[in-house]
């Protein structure tokens, strides 16, 4: 098993990377920070992984990803599955009055996560086989004042993956997004309260995302009960969200 | 909050993930004279492992293996990793923890900072004199490394310093290897005490690992009964780690009269003949013998709201006998019950922490549920028998005894002071100084 990892040193990357570690795959890890991604591939090896290679790189760069992600399957000499897991929260009130930062994190969330993503889907249908999962967000599924940029940014790449499942569709393949409620990592740090039944564990979150790259429809909520929580929350008529202070 | 829940507080936490990051929480934590702790994974029984009104760092997000060298033997983690993981990576490839502690599910880093021991103490002694470097962030003088070799004392004064030594970011441990997951297991039930210290002394000789249970409501002719276990690996078997997953939780708090005392005496009664029945040999794998109470996730919550006392004290070997025993009179005299009354001889391997525990002689644990003064009564007298006997108490375990008896039981506690880091307390400390 041959598995890229975009995003790697994200706390639900690394505990899914563990899960392959486990089952002896074979790792790239490709994040910004050297030091902390080789923290990771030594980790894993001890773990387990029968190999892990690394790659540095600022994932929101968007030049010349389809030559990049070549790249990356030639280093690992193929792919099974590739993850595609990183984006950034940021602060909401900056991301709403400051344009440039909502550019920003429209760039860092949709518009390179598409462009990978979109090399991805590439390289898996010409192969005929190989799994590609993108973290989603529940964030995604109706806009909210709370999340207006980073929940559009994640609507974009839902739409964009199960564009690809769709274009996969018969071929082998696999797409899948994966949307986690909130997840306790240091992306929520600093939210008040992260107890109680809506917040998950980044291991929780690891198992499906491992899973959903084996089976399962196109869209997978994590934990499960997100699906029916989001289905309500959409098709609540405006004069009723517009009251909830969600 | 504490493990034994009866103590708790609020702090203001920070949750680091990568080494880069501890030299300026490090800084933050104690900005303004604010006092700083490390925590793990909150399996300290008082108050060592909180900070009340100060802050703390919680490690186990920095839970990575760093290197493993087989040929050498030695692992180097950071300070957050529990022994669960590490045992999951070490089992497999035919290695075991030198020492461990009777749950998994302690970090690295609060393994070295309580100096813990393991049913193996008569040969291997603590965790800490497996501890060949660790890597100690301080609030006055940044990072260091340090070995047993260290001679400035600071190494000694980390290994058993409660974390009070300043921050440590990871810790190398040698390993000891093993042909198997296996352990084979004798199970002995003895009728008095002094059926129990021969049978420890004959056992120590011959076996890696020896524990007994006792039945502290027994009384008269029956007082002191128990069952005792003595293990070693087995020399071939499967190297498989142990099922990952839990059994059961602990879903909610036990109401507090289902522990009352006919209900323990039944228990004990029925474990005890059922340890009789059971007597003789068996190969089970590593999990059960070492860890049988990390099957129940949250066993601390049987104990209900009000939470329980862990007791823990060792008195050296000429008091043994007599102070056991009258520990055991004044237990069963008092109907205060215990599920878990574990009795063990220490043997005579030095502790290499100024603060460590472990010193020769015997070790009586027992969890008592907190029924307010009269459990405080009870804790008291065992106080006044250890203390006579020149006995001490497991910080770990504690939440409640005056400094006088701490610096009885620690006389080098004034030299261990000196390498307390300025920016580092906690609550048990503070209480020992005051």
């Amino acid at each position: 098993m041959k598995v890229i990892i975009l995003g790697a040193t994200s706390a639900i990357a690394e505990a899914t990377a563990r899960l392959y570690a486990g089952e002896g795959a074979e790792l790239l890890l490709i994040a910004r920070q050297s030091e902390r991604l080789e923290t990771i591939a030594t980790d894993l090896k001890l773990r387990g992984a029968a190999r892990v290679e690394t790659a540095v790189r600022d994932l929101t760069d968007s030049d010349s990803i389809a030559e990049a992600f070549a790249d990356f399957v030639a280093a690992l000499g193929g792919v099974d599955h590739v993850l595609l897991a990183y984006g950034v929260l940021g602060d909401q009130k900056t991301a709403e009055r400051d344009l440039g930062e909502a550019q920003t994190k429209l760039r860092v969330n949709f518009t390179s996560a598409a462009g990978w993503a979109l090399a991805a889907a590439e390289v898996l249908e010409r192969q005929g086989h190989g799994s590609l999962v993108v973290l989603g967000s529940v964030g995604g599924d109706r806009g909210r004042r709370a999340n207006i940029v980073y929940g559009a940014a994640k609507a974009g790449l839902a739409a964009l993956v199960e564009g690809i499942a769709h274009r996969f569709a018969g071929k082998g393949p696999r797409a899948v997004i994966v949307k986690p409620g909130p997840v306790i990592t240091p992306m929520t740090e600093g939210f008040a309260n992260r107890k109680g039944l809506m917040w998950a564990t980044p291991e929780t979150v690891a198992a499906i995302v491992r899973r959903a790259a084996d089976r399962g429809g196109p869209v997978v909520y994590a934990p499960w009960f997100w699906r029916w929580i989001m289905l309500v929350i959409r098709v609540l008529p405006a004069a009723v969200f517009n009251r909830l202070d969600i | 909050m504490s493990w034994g829940r009866v103590l708790r507080a609020r702090h203001a936490v920070a949750r680091p993930h990568w080494r880069d990051e501890l030299p300026a929480l490090l800084r933050e934590g104690t900005q303004g004279g604010r006092k700083l702790l490390a925590i793990g994974l909150g399996r300290s029984y008082g108050d060592s492992g909180l900070n009340p009104d100060g802050a703390v760092i919680d490690m186990v997000g920095l839970d990575r293996a760093i290197a493993f060298d087989p040929a050498t033997r030695l692992l180097r983690a950071e300070a957050g990793m529990s022994l669960d993981a590490l045992l999951a990576i070490l089992v497999p490839r035919g290695f075991f923890l030198p020492v461990t502690p009777g749950t998994r599910f302690v970090t690295l880093g609060g393994a070295v900072a309580n100096d813990v021991h393991g049913k193996n103490h008569h040969r291997a002694g603590t965790l800490g004199r497996w501890v060949r470097r660790l890597g100690l962030i301080r609030s006055d003088g940044g990072a260091v490394e340090l070995g047993p070799d260290d001679k400035s004392g600071v190494f000694a004064a980390t290994i058993g310093g409660l974390g009070l030594t300043g921050l440590v970011a990871w810790v190398e441990i040698e390993l000891i290897p093993i042909a198997s997951a296996m352990m084979e297991v004798e199970t002995i039930p003895f009728g008095t005490l002094d059926e129990f210290f021969p049978l420890a002394a004959e056992s120590d000789g011959a076996f890696d690992y020896t524990v007994a249970w006792v039945d502290c409501l027994a009384k008269g002719s029956a007082l002191g009964r128990g069952i005792f276990s003595r293990a070693r690996h087995t020399a071939n078997g499967p190297l498989v780690v142990s099922k990952k997953r839990l059994g059961p939780r602990m879903p909610f708090d036990l109401p507090g009269f289902a522990l009352n005392g006919p209900s323990v005496r039944a228990f004990n009664a029925l474990y005890y003949r059922n340890g009789g029945r059971k007597a003789g040999r068996a190969t089970v794998p590593y999990e059960p013998f070492f860890y049988p109470l990390d099957a129940i996730g949250g066993w601390n919550r049987i104990y209900g709201k009000r939470g329980f006392y862990q007791y823990q004290s060792v008195v050296p070997p000429e008091a043994a006998h007599d102070a056991t025993e009258a520990m055991l009179a004044a237990i069963a005299a008092a109907g205060e019950g215990s599920f878990l009354a574990v009795l063990k001889t220490f043997g005579d391997v030095p502790s290499p922490g100024m603060l460590s525990f472990p010193r020769a002689g015997t070790t009586l644990a027992l969890d008592c549920a907190n029924r307010g003064a009269a459990t405080l009564a009870l804790m008291e007298r065992l106080d006044a028998i250890v203390r006579e006997a020149g006995g001490r108490l497991y910080p770990a375990k504690d939440g409640r005894i005056p400094a006088t008896m701490f610096r009885a039981g620690y006389p080098n506690w004034e030299e261990f002071a000196r390498h307390v880091d300025p920016g580092f307390s906690s609550g048990f400390w503070r209480r020992v100084n005051q």
